[in-house]
Parts: C-alpha cells; structure tokens; sequence
C-alpha cells in the first residue's frame, strides 16, 4: 500500500462514498487533495497511487492535476501564503501591499522563504474583495490586512513553526468537519 | 429604496448558521410541506410563476430551466453552481458561510420539483472553510431528519453532497462544472445537449447559482405573488449586489431589482475619498464598463443594464473613481482572462495571451500607438470564433475601456514616446 492509503485510508472510503457506485473518479480531485497532503506535493508516485486506487489512466490523473491552481507539483514551505492583487482589490491597494508582505515573510511572490516556512503566490480573485488587502494561508481567510495584523500573524505562525514544524503540505482535504464557526 | 433580506436574512437573525437557528425561524418547514403535501409539479408551478431567473449571470428563467427535465428518465440531478470566482463577485461566500442551510433547503426543493435525489454543491478549491460548513449543516440536518432516506415517512429520498474544485474559474460554467465533477478536465462541452436532457453523468440535470436556489424557500413558502410584487415586472424579486473597488463600505446589498443606481451607491456610503465616478463593472471583470454617465437613474435589472450597454451578469459591481487610469484595469482583466483561459481553443488560448503581452507594453510604459491599434485586431480574431463565453468575455474590458475612454490609452502611448524620445536624444 503507498503512502496515501496508509495514511488516509477511512478519508480514501469517504471521499468514494459521495459518489454513485462506478463513478469513482468524481473522487479524484478529493483524492488529489489528500495526496498532497500524504506526500507534500504531487509526485509521479501521488498520482499513480491516485490513478490505482481509482482505476483511471495516469495521464488523465496527471492531467487532472496540471489543470487546477491548487494542486501543488513541487514542494512549498508550511505556508502556502495566497495574496490576491487582482482587480477589485489592487483598486484598494492590494498591488502597493504586496512589498510589505513579501518582505515580512522573506519572500518574493513565487519563492518560499530561505528557512522554508512561506511560500508566497500571487492569485486571482478570491471572492473576499471587500476586505482587501486579503489573502489565503493555507486556504483560510486572513481578511483587511495591515501591516500591525500581518506582523502579529507572522511572529505566531514562527513561534508555532518552531514549537511545531507545520504539517506538510498545507492542502488537505479532510473528512466532515464537526461544527465548523463560520467567519468572513 | 433600501435594503431587503430575503437571502441575507442572517444579518437580521443572529446565528442563522445554526440549524436550531434556522429552524425555529421556519427552516425546512417548506421541504416538509412540500414533501409531504404537493405535487412536486405545484413547487415547480410556484417557481416558474414568481418569474425567478438564475443569479449566476444569465439571468434565465429558474422554473423553465427545471420544466427542460424530461420526466421519466432517472436518476436526475440538481447541481449547485458555488464557484465563484468571478472577480468581483462574494456573494455566495457571505450565503454558504452565514446561511447555508437555505441554500441547502433551496436546492432540496429544486430536487423534490425535478424529480431528483442527489444534489451536489460544487465549491471553487478555495472555499475550504465554506465546504466545511455547507458538509456540517449536511450532516446536521440529516441527522435531525430533514434530509436523507425516505423524508418524513414518504418515499422520497434526497442526499445532499459538497464537492470540491481545486481553483480554476472556468469550471463555473456550467459545463466545465460538470465534467470537474466527472474527474475530466474542467473544460466546457459542446451544447445541445443541454444539462437538462444529459448533463452529470448524462443524465438529467439542473445546476443553479447558489443565489437563485437561496431565494426558493422563500417563494414557496409566501407564494409567487409574493414575489412578483419585489422587483420589477421582467426582473422580479431581490438582488444581492457585490461592491467592490472604490467605495467607501464594499460589501454585500441585497436590494430590489430596479433599484436605481444612486441608491444602491448609497447604501455603501458613495464613491470613496469624496471622489467622483468614472465607471463602473456591473458584472466583474466579464463586463463591458458603464461610464457614470449612463449609470444616472439607472434602474439596476437585466434589461436596463443591458440598454445601457453592459450586463448586470451575477451583479457584482466593480466601482471605478475618476482616478483610475483605463488601461490598468484592463491590463488586471486580460491578465485574469489570459490565466483562466482553459485552452480548449486556440482563440482564446492565444489571443489573450497576445492582449497581455500588449498591455504589459502599455502599462510599463514602453507601448506604441500601433500596440493601441493592435488590441482591436487581436480582439476582431478572438470574437465570435470561442467555444465558450470565456472568450468574449476577456474582450468586455479591453473594447468597452478603449471606445469610452481613448485618452487613458493614448496618454499610455504617448508616455512610451516621450520616454523613448528621452532615451535616443
Ligand atoms: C466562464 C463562465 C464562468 C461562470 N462562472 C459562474 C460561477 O462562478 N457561478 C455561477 O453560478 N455561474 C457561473 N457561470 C454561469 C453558469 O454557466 C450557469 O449559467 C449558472 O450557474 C446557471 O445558474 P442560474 O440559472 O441559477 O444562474 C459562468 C459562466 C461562464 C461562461
Ligand atoms: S473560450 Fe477559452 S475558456 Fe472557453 S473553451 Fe475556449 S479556451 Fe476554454
Ligand atoms: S479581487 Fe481580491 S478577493 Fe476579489
């Protein structure tokens, strides 16, 4: 068994189980998702398994992967920071932000900081424009940045980092959460 | 006019999250009726007769939308449409987060009217937080019985379903959904045959917005004249608006349709900065922009928007103050489209990636008069030769921004020459 069954076998089950009987590769972008996390990216031996576990041709599996945004082909740090400077929040400031965040992280947009804790991405639109300048760090919300917001963020992520090293990769996709507060 | 909360209603009932919340407060009463009392040809009656039409953009008609499902073929399937990605666009985000459980309940009705006993919510892969909560509210309510086997003792059956995309804005066309959803590229298909007749799986399907759906419970429970009274006679019912970009408190409206321009621009606190208006998007970077000229009076439904030379599209307005330089804008929405082209077809694919290597030019100051020409050529190759609206909707910005407002664009061009000027004397 590879690393993703291993690690998430009753997720694997679940994830199938939304699906009507034979139409298991409607479970391959949930499957994706929890090989990321099993793996830390998406490796030729994510997606095999992947493609095993669903019956599909690797190619479509690798395809698949290649399509969307968030599927991660190559490690990232701890982090993975998603700063939005498309339209609606460059025209609040969002593109003259940016130098404040890739310098409180120690990163340019597309790098991951030397210590490999940040990877910062610039993204598009993330349906949060009214609370620009905005960002995702590992898909959660971090909503009307400052520069006061971004360094407290900053300074608890590295003290939890050095207490804790973060789970690589950011991304996965788990069973049903319980109740979950809602926010935004 | 101001602020009516038939979707929002959780900014006026606190904690509307909650299924305890939502059901002390009349929460899946309607399904239960409905289940249990009506035919699933009456819920469907009501709709089409409140004349709803979908909020994802098109504006077509909800009831004759699900009336397309031929009857007897099994199983069908409703498809929440919760990708929003457009920019611009939050609606959705405030609903599944604040008051998912009326979209829940919206698109359990849609089933019990088509005949349908799987619905599947899709969420963009960035709505992580919103599938959590739209997965708990699932669980909730089907433990408590109002979802699930053999509701109320009858024999039909729904099961709700959250399912993930994984960042990609062309999987919220419909299409491109579908095949998402089927663990194919999310690429668009070629329509006939419409997901009424073969849509998940080739079978039977109706996706809805995510907004339209909200907006059912409602109807179904105060009626379809209820409901034609909000509104206008063609464009009945509320609207949420998205205001973004220069005002002074972006956020979410929900208003009337018909309401005019000014007093929605109100209801945000005006252009920001005590700034005037230069333009707006009123459908996010998909649409043409309106001059404040045309926007004086202006009533905010689908047929006027449209008179008025735009789309009011999902209705996420985009304010432009008259600072804003033209060219930028439309350099952000060619980067967007060029990113988001799903490279199915050559026009698209390359064409927006020829427009941003010309508004790169443009706005770093190095581009020509000849490259200001050049952006009506590489539009005249892209319009009308997509296989999908991507397309064309990539040329809205670039076209509208170069017809109303010239100068921006010969000022950028101009710039370049002085600069180049500077550097050969
Ligand atoms: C490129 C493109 C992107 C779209 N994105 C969305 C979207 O994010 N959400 C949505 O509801 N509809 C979107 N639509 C419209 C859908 O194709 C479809 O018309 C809609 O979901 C139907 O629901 P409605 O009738 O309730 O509006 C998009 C269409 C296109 C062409
Ligand atoms: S128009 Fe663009 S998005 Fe649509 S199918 Fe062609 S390449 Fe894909
Ligand atoms: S433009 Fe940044 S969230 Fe919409």
């Amino acid at each position: 068994m590879g690393t993703l069954q291993t690690t998430f076998p009753a997720e694997i089950q679940a994830a199938i189980a939304n699906y009507p009987p034979g139409r298991q590769a409607s479970a391959v972008l949930r499957l994706l998702y929890l090989a990321q996390a099993a793996y830390g990216h998406l490796t030729p031996e994510a997606i095999d398994e992947v493609s095993g576990i669903l019956h599909m041709d690797p190619t479509q599996v690798r395809g698949v992967a290649g399509f969307y945004t968030l599927f991660l082909e190559h490690p990232h740090g701890g982090y993975v920071v998603q700063y939005c400077n498309d339209l609606p929040c460059a025209l609040r400031g969002a593109d003259d932000f940016l130098p404040v965040v890739a310098e409180k992280l120690g990163c340019r947009p597309g790098e991951t900081s030397a210590d490999g804790l940040f990877t910062l991405e610039c993204v598009m639109c993330l349906a949060a424009c009214d609370h620009a300048p905005m960002m995702q760090v590992n898909l959660e919300y971090v909503l009307d940045l400052t520069p006061e917001k971004l360094d407290a963020l900053v300074a608890e992520w590295r003290a939890k980092a050095a207490a804790n090293p973060p789970r690589r990769p950011p991304f996965g996709f788990g069973p049903p959460s319980e109740m979950a507060a809602p926010h935004g | 006019m101001g602020e009516m909360h038939v979707v929002l209603r959780h900014r006026d009932i606190p904690d509307l999250h909650d299924l305890d919340v939502y059901v002390a407060h009349g929460g899946y009463a309607q399904l239960k009726r409905a289940v249990t009392t009506m035919q699933p040809a009456e819920v469907l009656d009501i709709v089409k007769a409140s004349g709803l039409r979908g909020r994802g953009g098109a504006g077509f008609p909800t009831g004759l939308k699900w009336s397309f499902c031929p009857r007897d073929v099994y199983p069908k399937y409703i498809v929440v449409n919760n990708d929003e990605s457009e920019p611009g666009t939050f609606k959705d985000h405030e609903l599944t987060l604040r008051n998912p459980h009326q979209v829940i309940e919206g698109a359990a009705l849609a089933a019990y009217a088509i005949g349908a006993q799987a619905v599947y919510i899709y969420c963009r892969g960035e709505f992580w937080q919103e599938m959590k909560v739209l997965e708990a509210a699932v669980a909730r309510a089907r433990a408590a019985g109002w979802l699930g086997q053999r509701l109320h003792g009858t024999d039909y059956t729904c099961e709700v379903y959250v399912t993930p995309g994984a960042g990609a804005y062309i999987c919220g066309e419909e299409t491109a959904l579908l095949n998402s959803l089927e663990g194919e590229l999310g690429q668009p298909r070629l329509k006939p045959p419409f997901p009424a007749v073969a849509g998940l799986y080739a079978r039977p399907t109706v996706v809805n917005n995510t907004e339209t759906l909200a907006n059912v419970p409602p109807i179904v429970e105060k009626g379809a004249a209820w409901f034609k009274a909000i509104g206008t006679e063609k464009s009945p019912g509320t609207k949420v608006f998205c205001l973004s970009g220069h005002v002074e408190r972006p956020g979410n409206y929900e208003v009337p349709l018909g309401t005019p321009f000014e007093d929605l621009m109100a209801l945000a606190g005006g252009v920001w900065k005590g700034r005037a208006l230069k333009a707006i998007m009123p459908a996010g970077a998909s649409s043409p922009v309106t001059p404040a000229a045309k926007l004086a009076g202006l009533p905010l439904d689908w047929e006027r928007v449209a008179a008025a030379g735009s789309t009011l599209g999902s209705a996420s307005f985009i304010v432009l103050d008259e600072t804003t330089d033209m060219v930028w804008v439309a350099d952000k929405t060619t980067r967007f489209f060029q990113h988001e082209s799903c490279g199915k077809c050559s026009p698209c694919r390359e064409g927006t990636y020829w427009l941003k290597q010309v508004y790169r030019r443009l706005v770093a100051g190095q581009g020509t008069a000849a490259d200001v020409d050049l952006i009506g050529d590489i539009a005249r190759q892209i319009d009308g030769k997509c296989f999908c609206p991507l397309g064309e909707f990539a040329l809205s910005a670039p076209r509208s921004t170069l017809q109303l407002f010239r100068e921006d664009y010969d000022r950028a061009a101009a710039g370049a020459a002085a600069q180049n000027g500077q550097a050969h004397a």
